[in-house]
């Protein structure tokens, strides 16, 4: 959920905090600090660096071949993906917003807050549900022939989900709420005064939403879209169980499939280039404005009022998106959960894989929060650039999909490993069995990488929010950097560190691509048992472990919700 | 970073002032927000830093207190040299803030401990209760930062700040955040605590009133620099120019040019001592040193309208060669009306001159 981070930093206020201007003195803590984030800001590059070498160490024979039979075919099908995607979350997130913002009708506040339950279902568990639920024998084509007369399955013959604009449509409507939480959040904030003055200008409403409502929240829209097609460049689950041949697929096949690291890397640096365009996008979508979601309370704009059959059709048109992103998956996973639970027990295998995903991403999770609130603080602890510059690196990590991640990283853990087996043979004479990488250390630190940012957001935002003088009143008090930071600065960022470390295990839970190109052999989370059994064909043995996933997702969705029912709008950390 | 002897100039055996600043400046970017400020004070003293906002007066007090780098000079406390290098927690400096900056997460007895780390459990427990007995507060302790009043959070900021006893105390405007009504009872308890813990104090505020009030002396800022150190009488009787005689209150000026060490005024010709023939200069002078006589007596004047304020009324006159009307306030039994001629005398000393400045 890198919507929050995002959100999270548009809202960190350049911090009052009176850092020294200048390092005091060299002392003990800093030079400590500097050294931790300095080999941090390393780990979080090091996979682009060892991408490239990788790439460059290509033998000739596989690159003719990538580049003329997978390459073109896998970059017009992304970027058909992504534009698709883009249209769609754009259309649904505006459009969502401004039904909720612009009018007021029966069951309007259960549609501001349901509209984003489907930030709890990830990309591949809404494709893993749709596949049986639309599959020719599943119930939705049962139903309609039924009810058509139809006998057998070949003689109705409809769209095929398993296709492009499949993917598109389903992506489409589980990442919506990324383009609609920080619209609706500026319809509330910003726009409101606004849209009213134009409203009084006797514009109509349609009018107003094109003249004045859209181009304002151009900025939130772009922040929106490009987290939601972030998310759709990282998405592997989905785009395989539907077979869209997209640039991560590929890496993924060009790798595990083809055993071709430098292939795989090549592909990746590829779509390297696709995220860097797209954050370009983003800079571009938002120029001129920064997205400034002030806490400022700003009375929203004055709702026109709806009733009758007008009131009745805006909230069936509200309610689509949620049922088709939350309900309808939901309701099959349930559904499909309880009928393997009774039919044939409790599967055996979900506890462990419960077991191993608590473990991993409880891991993360701990290092994300420690080292996020390190990072944070960097600025208050040495000079204020130094530290604000190695807070920027510590944040790039979100931009990295997990393919990418899990290939940059094989490089430099296979050489940590070497070491680390050369320094314990040389010390005890004996090489571990086992090290790093295969005990799942991998995993962790991709964890960390890609997840990162969001502990230094919610950190930052915490931080920010305690007044400059309390800093300085610690040292004034004779408490040195760390003493403030520790007996100040941290008790007031509990709820910010706790609420961070709730996302970061969230993300980590839900995270497939890092987690199938890195877990330890034979060791499954929920995620990977999913994906197993989604293409195995057994979709009633994953419902469990899906469901189990929707459910932690909802975690902080009910965050969200409680924070977005107030006039706060969008996560404030 | 001027490396100068901290001893220089001063004869051996001769104690030090307990704080002292030489030459000291901080820069903003390009901006000057110091400029070669000298200073000393000593222990025991309390010292009003006053200034209009932007002067540098709160620049001044991070300086000493080692939240500002200077970019040249030195602060000395009890003649030691306190380079950029000395951390605000090694310089024994206490800070009072503006907005109290008590921490919310504890409770107002743990606020006040959190400069006596230093000592054990049970002094530092005595020590803080003491100070907290000393504002008035010792019922409040364990009472969160939340739940206080405005006069309690400041009272709790003293406590805090005297706890682990500092050679120097800081106050950055401690009244601003107080209503009128509080304001005056808070000051008088304040300053009671600081003679009574024999602090020095440095203390900032923008108001002449509160600085002539609370402090031993006076240092007048503008622009960064010093314009006058000196007793609230010293700077009310003896500005050094016409921003700091207007500091203190009304002028009527008189634009006139310096003849033979004296300057003419409509109201009589007053001498101009060290100001050379020919330069341009203002003859002020304060309303309250303006007297009223009968028309014949003095400067043909005439009232032109009165106003009552209770106790006093407010004339307003229109005199001779004046250019424009002025305000006097005279006693409400003074006998003259809307429209009657006045004489103007003017008590001894009354009139300042001073070379024009570029202002």
């Amino acid at each position: 959920m890198t919507a929050a981070v995002e959100l999270a930093r548009s809202q960190t206020a350049i911090g009052s905090e009176a850092a020294p201007r200048a390092a005091p003195r060299l002392r003990a803590a800093p030079v400590a600090w500097t050294a931790g984030a300095l080999a941090l800001a390393a780990l979080i590059l090091s996979p682009v660096v060892s991408l490239a070498l990788t790439a460059a160490d290509g033998t000739s024979e596989v690159w003719p071949h990538l580049l003329a039979h997978v390459l073109p075919q896998a970059m017009v099908t992304t970027a058909l993906l992504v534009s698709g995607v883009g249209l769609l979350v754009v259309m649904l997130g505006v459009g969502s917003a401004w039904l909720v913002s612009a009018y007021a009708f029966k069951g309007r506040r259960l549609l501001e807050i349901g509209l984003l339950l489907p930030l709890a279902v990830p990309t591949y568990i809404v494709a893993f549900a749709y596949l049986d639920l639309l599959h020719p024998i599943g119930p939705i084509q049962s139903t309609l022939r039924e009810l058509l007369g139809v006998a057998r399955p070949k003689d109705l013959l409809l769209p095929e989900i398993r296709s492009l604009p499949g993917c598109i449509l389903l992506l489409g409507f589980v990442l919506y709420p990324y383009v609609y939480l920080p619209t609706r959040a500026l319809f509330l904030m910003q726009a409101g005064t606004l849209i009213e003055a134009a409203r009084i200008l006797a514009r109509s409403p349609t009018a107003v939403f094109f003249h004045v409502a859209l181009p304002l929240a151009r900025p939130a829209i772009a922040l929106g879209t490009s987290l939601a097609l972030m998310e759709t460049l990282n998405d592997i689950g989905a785009a395989e169980f539907l077979g869209v041949r997209t640039l991560t697929v590929q890496v993924y096949a060009t790798w595990i499939n083809r055993s071709d690291l430098p292939g795989a890397a090549q592909i990746a640096l590829v779509m390297l280039a696709m995220v860097l365009l797209l954050l370009a996008a983003e800079r571009w979508g938002r120029r001129g404005r920064g997205y400034a979601g002030t806490a400022q309370r700003q009375r929203g704009m004055a709702r026109h009022r709806l009733s009758g059959a007008s009131a009745m059709a805006a909230l069936c048109l509200g309610l689509v998106p949620i049922a088709i992103g939350f309900l309808i998956p939901a309701a099959y996973l349930v559904h499909s959960a309880i009928a393997r639970v009774t039919r044939l027990g409790f599967p055996r295998g979900v506890i462990a894989e419960a077991g191993n995903t608590l473990l991993y991403a409880g891991l993360a999770t701990l290092l994300a929060a420690a080292c996020g609130f390190l990072v944070a603080a960097g600025p208050r602890l040495v000079a204020r650039r130094f530290g604000q510059g190695l807070v920027r690196i510590a944040a790039l990590g979100y931009a990295l999909p997990g393919a990418i991640l899990a290939i940059g990283l094989l490089g430099p853990l296979a050489l940590a490993d070497a070491s680390l087996s050369r320094i314990t043979t040389a010390l005890f004479g004996v090489a571990p069995a086992i090290i790093g990488v295969g005990a799942g250390g991998a995993l962790v630190i991709a964890y960390l990488v890609r997840f990162l940012a969001v502990g230094v957001g919610a950190c930052e935002a915490g931080l920010a929010k305690v007044p400059g003088s309390l800093g300085e009143a610690g040292r004034m008090l004779g408490r040195g950097p760390v003493g403030t930071l520790m007996r100040v600065h941290l008790p007031m960022t509990w709820p910010a560190l706790l609420s961070g470390a709730l996302l970061v295990f969230v993300d980590c839970v839900k995270e497939l691509p890092a987690t199938l190109l890195l877990r330890p052999l034979n060791v499954e989370t929920l995620a990977t048992h999913l994906y197993g059994e989604a293409l195995r064909g057994t979709y009633e043995d994953g419902a469990v472990a899906g469901l189990l996933i929707v459910a932690v997702g909802l975690i902080p969705v009910a965050l969200l919700m409680r924070l977005g029912a107030a006039e706060r709008g969008p996560r404030g950390g | 970073m001027a490396a100068t002897d901290p001893t220089e100039g001063r004869r051996p055996g001769e104690v030090p002032p307990r704080l002292e600043t030489r030459g000291l400046s901080v820069d903003f970017g390009r901006k000057h927000a110091l400029d070669d400020v000298s200073l000393a004070v000593r222990a025991g003293e309390i010292i009003a830093l006053l200034g209009d906002s932007g002067c540098g007066k709160s620049t001044l007090l991070r300086a000493v207190a080692g939240l500002e780098q200077p970019s040249g000079g030195l602060v000395l406390l009890d003649g030691q040299a306190m380079s950029a290098r000395v951390p605000p927690e090694e310089r024994g400096v206490g800070l009072m803030f503006q907005d109290y900056a008590l921490f919310p997460h504890l409770t107002v007895m743990q606020n006040v401990r959190f400069g006596l780390h230093r000592l054990r459990a049970a002094e530092a427990d005595a020590v803080a209760k003491a100070r907290l007995e000393q504002v008035g507060l010792a019922d409040r302790a364990s009472s969160y930062p939340g739940s206080l009043s405005g006069g309690e959070s400041q009272r709790v900021a003293l406590a805090r700040a005297l706890a682990p006893g500092p050679r120097v105390l800081l106050l950055d405007e401690p009244f601003s955040n107080l209503d009128r009504r509080n304001r005056d009872r808070v000051r008088a308890d304040t300053i009671s605590v600081l003679r009574a813990t024999g602090a020095t104090a440095l203390l900032v505020t923008h108001d002449p009133e509160e600085a002539l009030l609370v402090s031993d002396r006076i240092v007048l800022m503008r622009d960064g620099r010093i314009v006058q150190i000196g007793t609230g009488a010293d700077l009310y009787q003896r500005p050094v120019s016409r921003f700091a005689a207007n500091f203190f209150g009304d002028l009527i000026t008189f634009p006139s040019r310096c003849t033979n060490r004296a300057a003419a005024t409509p109201l009589g010709v007053f001498p101009a001592p060290g100001i050379a023939s020919g330069v341009r200069v203002a003859a002020c002078v304060r309303p309250e040193a303006i007297l009223l006589s009968d028309a014949e007596a003095g400067h043909p004047a005439r009232v032109i309208r009165r106003r009552f304020l209770g106790p006093v009324a407010e004339l307003t006159l229109v005199a001779d060669g004046f250019t424009e009307p002025f305000r006097l306030t005279v006693s409400e039994e003074t006998a003259v009306e809307e429209g009657d001629r006045v004489g103007l005398t003017l008590a001894k000393g009354a009139v300042l001159v001073f070379p024009v400045e570029l202002d």
